[in-house]
């Protein structure tokens, strides 16, 4: 199976990639990984004629910290973000989030950068930037302006990038050690299967056991990856504990809007397993952050 | 091995461009369309039929080959993109006499029914065996999750990788 052809280009640095894009405007693609953008140029549901591969732009990869937060190139695999000692150290819930992404082979050839433009609301790590109150990075080419993840994702396939930028980086503030936890739970119906509902959370309990902030995100509950903002709002300054989480979870399902999905379960199914993934989800995360059930 | 094609939408040879990588220890030179995806230059113009193409659309990783080190399914990377690369196929990591202990495992366990899975199945736990040398059963079983045996053999597939790493770890063996 054959895209159609295409003008390929090896840019080795950003400015020489924003340059390409710049100049060939809406018939250019960046190929960063290329999981998704492949099978769909193959399937020929997107015509590409200039394709601009930013995989060999070594400065889009890695892992590094600055300041509180830990910085991730966009052109940065999945799996190297799954094994990195910084990343396991820092922020352990983008390391359990990389786990679940796919498939082995997927996770050594996909990127963070690529699968969040994509913005496919069941990908994997929309959930987790928006749970970390992540920021994504964006160059035109002279700068570079944060995005914050609750406002980067606009609808399915739809970010607030703008035509002429390129994501460059992700930028998380570390999240680890005492009084932390986190965990994503993902259901799929078979290994490396797109996720039937994803949810990913991330907890800070004081020395009260007070709970001191709730990150809440949830994947392919509808048109984008998005924020249990009440249920977030209803962890905050509690004790938690096992009715907490358990109110947590019901809420989480009013910030959903799910459509039935012929392969992965109706719109009220997805709710159901909303609900209950929330649950595992915030348990786990409570219990590693400390917490007595 | 090279053939002379044009597709249906009149790309035709013009739009060649030369890629360089090596294959299995030896440099290799080719011309290839952009579009020509790694598994079918590896096949159609390298004659390295070893990988096998089976679902074409990265689910069932037949096409598993090892680019610089990482295992991917080589049906959905462009060759172009494996410019400069190093590539490893199952034809590069033993030969019908001098097995590589992953290859002798299969062989002994019976790891493959029909064996169209079974040069990805191989090639994959080539790169997962280097993760991790000492696996459990249910990590195999994850390592390989993105390789599919049709034929549904997979016990014997694991068992197989099992004692491959055995042998790796008595053999050494890379």
């Amino acid at each position: 199976m054959y895209s159609a052809n295409f003008k390929y280009y090896s840019p080795r640095t950003v400015a020489e990639a924003v340059k390409l894009l710049q100049e060939h405007g809406e018939e250019a693609r960046i190929l960063a990984g290329g999981m998704s953008l492949i099978p769909m140029m193959k399937m020929r549901l997107v015509s590409v004629n200039h394709l601009i591969d930013i995989g060999k732009i070594d400065s889009m990869k890695g892992m590094a910290e600055n300041g509180s937060d830990i910085v991730i190139g966009g052109a940065t695999t999945h799996h190297a973000i799954e094994t990195s000692p910084l990343i396991q150290k820092e922020v352990p819930l983008m390391s359990e989030v990389a786990s679940w992404i796919g498939d082995p082979q997927v996770r050594n050839k996909g990127t963070i950068g690529g699968s969040l433009i994509h913005a496919d609301p069941s990908g994997d790590w929309g959930a987790c930037i928006i749970a970390l109150k992540g920021k994504i990075m964006v160059s035109n080419g002279e700068k570079e302006r944060a995005i914050d993840s609750d406002d980067f994702f606009v609808d399915m396939y739809e970010t607030s990038i703008k035509a002429g930028e390129i994501l460059t980086r992700v930028s998380v503030p570390a999240k680890s050690g005492k009084g932390h936890g986190f965990s994503y739970m993902n259901m799929e119906r078979k290994a490396g299967d797109f996720a039937t509902v994803g949810v990913a959370t991330q907890l800070e309990l004081d020395d009260k056991g007070n709970c001191s902030s709730a990150g809440i995100g949830l994947t392919a509950v509808g048109r984008t990856p998005m924020r249990a903002s009440e249920a977030e709002e209803f962890l905050l300054g509690k004790k938690v504990g096992i009715d907490g989480i358990n109110e947590a979870a019901k809420l989480a399902v009013k910030s959903t809007d799910p459509t039935d999905d012929p392969l992965r379960g109706s719109a009220e199914f997805k709710k159901a397993m909303c609900e209950v993934y929330t649950r595992r989800s915030l348990r786990t995360a409570f219990e590693r952050a400390g917490g007595a059930i | 091995m090279v053939y002379e094609e044009t597709f249906e939408d009149g790309a035709g040879l013009e739009d060649l461009v030369e890629v360089q990588f090596t294959l299995n220890g030896r440099k290799r030179k080719v011309s290839v369309e952009p579009r020509e995806l790694l598994a079918t230059v590896l096949r159609d113009r390298l004659g390295m039929t070893g990988t096998h193409i089976g679902c074409d659309t990265t689910n069932c990783g037949s096409c598993t080959v090892i680019q610089d080190g990482q295992s991917v399914k080589s049906c959905t990377v462009f060759a172009i993109q494996a410019d400069g690369s190093d590539i490893i196929t199952v034809e590069g990591i033993g030969n019908v006499t001098e097995l590589h202990p992953i290859q002798e495992a299969f062989q002994e366990k019976h790891g493959l029914q029909c064996g169209f899975c079974t040069a990805g199945m191989i090639m994959q736990s080539y790169w997962f065996l280097k993760e991790n040398p000492d696996p459990s059963e249910s990590e195999i079983r994850w390592g390989i999750s993105g390789n599919i045996c049709r034929c549904t053999g997979y016990q014997n597939i694991v068992d197989a990788v099992r004692l491959a790493a055995d042998k790796m770890k008595t053999k050494g063996g890379s």
